[in-house]
């Protein structure tokens, strides 16, 4: 043994990974030369940490997934973690109105009755597609103003929205497109698509531009046989209209939401 | 594409290393990483520079997965290290595969939280005081996890256990 201190335990083991400053490291390297026990036991660290290092990192898999780097560009209006977030708000709010402690029946109130109290600026938005369905829905010959065979439908209505569209498939649901129609709006133009079954139920997607940009949950609201999920994101806003169960209607409005958003 | 975009698709790979490591499953693992992208992007205001970006990350996405684990009232996922990374990359030599099934299979004798300050220091070349960060702990406590941990695998690594077969462990 000669004079020199011993290295604390903590710069030895920043010496196996590479973050002491020249001085220290130098020092270490002397006392190291002096104990060949302690030299083998760095020298051995450093050989698993390279060991840990490439068995960790030698299973990348290859491509990192369109997703992610969607999430990672801010692609997230539409994210995992906001749908997850509209989702349990929407299970919320169904739980809520099934309880009956609080029912969001009636929220467009009668045609003269006004907005309801306390309603939330996008209360328009279910009433003007509900309003639009009752409209054109129960029209046997003219439902829709272009075909869904007519290839310009989506892109005439995406030109007239200022929002790209796509028409959500709805055929595991039973739902065919029938064709869509441009409608006024409080601010622009609104779209109506409308789908019809096997059936003959018809529901149908409503779609809003030039909305302020806010992002809201799934909404419910119900007026006799017409139920209504309605949301709000950025500047669009959307609603689902039809003659179905909550529950039904909610499936769908999800399909739609992933379809039209992702 | 912005700036800050473009330093986490940077750190996608090791977010997806971290959250594998995590989850212990390769398709919840990347539900994990979009999550917590997408809370990377809504709270990109609170990462400050020179504040290393993946510790930031690091951080937030343990977060995010221990508020899942809560959420779900579910316990750590205990699939052995080496089913998770053991399917390595491609033309590897077999002894490098062989290898690192070795070494994956020793971590699993550590103890959880030696294991993890490990893999954070020695994998994702963390600073001890970002690992502190990361996991909430005093720099101490990481310094003397990193020392047991070290010694605890080169005890297995060696052969100082009889169970375990260090040829090509020796050989290296």
């Amino acid at each position: 043994m000669n004079g020199k201190p011993a290295p604390s335990e903590q710069d030895l083991q920043a010496y196996v990974d590479g973050w002491l400053a020249p001085a220290r490291q130098a020092a270490v390297e002397a006392y190291l030369a002096e104990h060949p026990d302690e030299a083998a036991r760095v020298h051995d660290y450093r050989v698993q940490s390279a060991a840990v290092r490439a068995a960790m990192r030698g299973a990348e898999p290859a491509a990192v997934p369109e997703r992610l780097l969607r999430a990672a560009r801010g692609g997230a209006a539409a994210g995992r973690a906001a749908w997850l977030a509209r989702a349990a708000a929407a299970a919320l709010l169904m739980a809520v109105g099934f309880g009956g402690g609080w029912s969001v029946h009636g929220i467009w109130g009668t045609p003269d009755e006004g907005p309801v109290a306390g309603l939330p600026a996008e209360g328009d938005l279910p009433r003007l597609a509900a309003d639009a369905h009752r409209v054109y829905a129960v029209e046997v010959r003219h439902p829709v103003e272009v075909r869904a065979e007519e290839a310009h439908l989506i892109g005439w209505l995406s030109k007239r929205l200022g929002q790209p569209l796509h028409a959500p498939n709805l055929e595991t649901y039973g739902f065919r497109l029938m064709g869509g129609r441009l409608l006024p709006a409080a601010s622009g133009a609104a779209a109506q698509l409308m789908y019809e079954d096997g059936g003959g139920r018809r529901i149908s997607v409503y779609v809003q531009g030039d909305l302020s940009g806010t992002e809201t949950a799934f909404r419910f609201a119900e007026e006799g046989a017409l139920g209504a999920f309605y949301w709000r994101d950025g500047a669009m806003g959307y609603a689902l209209v039809g003659p179905l169960q909550r529950d039904e209607l909610f499936d769908i409005a999800k399909a739609v939401y992933q379809q039209i958003e992702m | 594409m912005s700036d800050f975009s473009r330093k986490l698709e940077a750190e996608i790979p090791a977010l997806r290393r971290y959250a594998r490591y995590l989850t212990r499953d390769a398709d919840r693992a990347d539900d994990l990483v979009q999550d917590s992208l997408e809370r990377a992007i809504a709270k990109r205001r609170l990462w400050h520079q020179p504040e290393n970006l993946r510790a930031w990350l690091f951080a937030l996405q343990r977060n995010v997965y221990l508020n899942q684990l809560r959420r779900l009232a579910r316990r750590p996922a205990e699939v052995p290290m080496d089913q998770v990374f053991g399917e390595s990359g491609q033309g590897e030599a077999q002894t490098d595969r062989l290898m690192a099934r070795e070494v994956l299979m020793a971590l699993e004798t550590l103890e959880p939280e030696q294991r993890e300050v490990l893999v954070l220091v020695v994998v994702e070349g963390l600073l001890y005081k970002e690992v502190a960060t990361v996991l909430g702990l005093p720099t101490g406590t990481v310094m003397s996890r990193l020392s047991r941990g070290r010694a605890q695998l080169r005890k297995t690594l060696t052969g100082d256990s009889p169970n375990t077969t260090s040829t090509l462990w020796r050989v290296k």
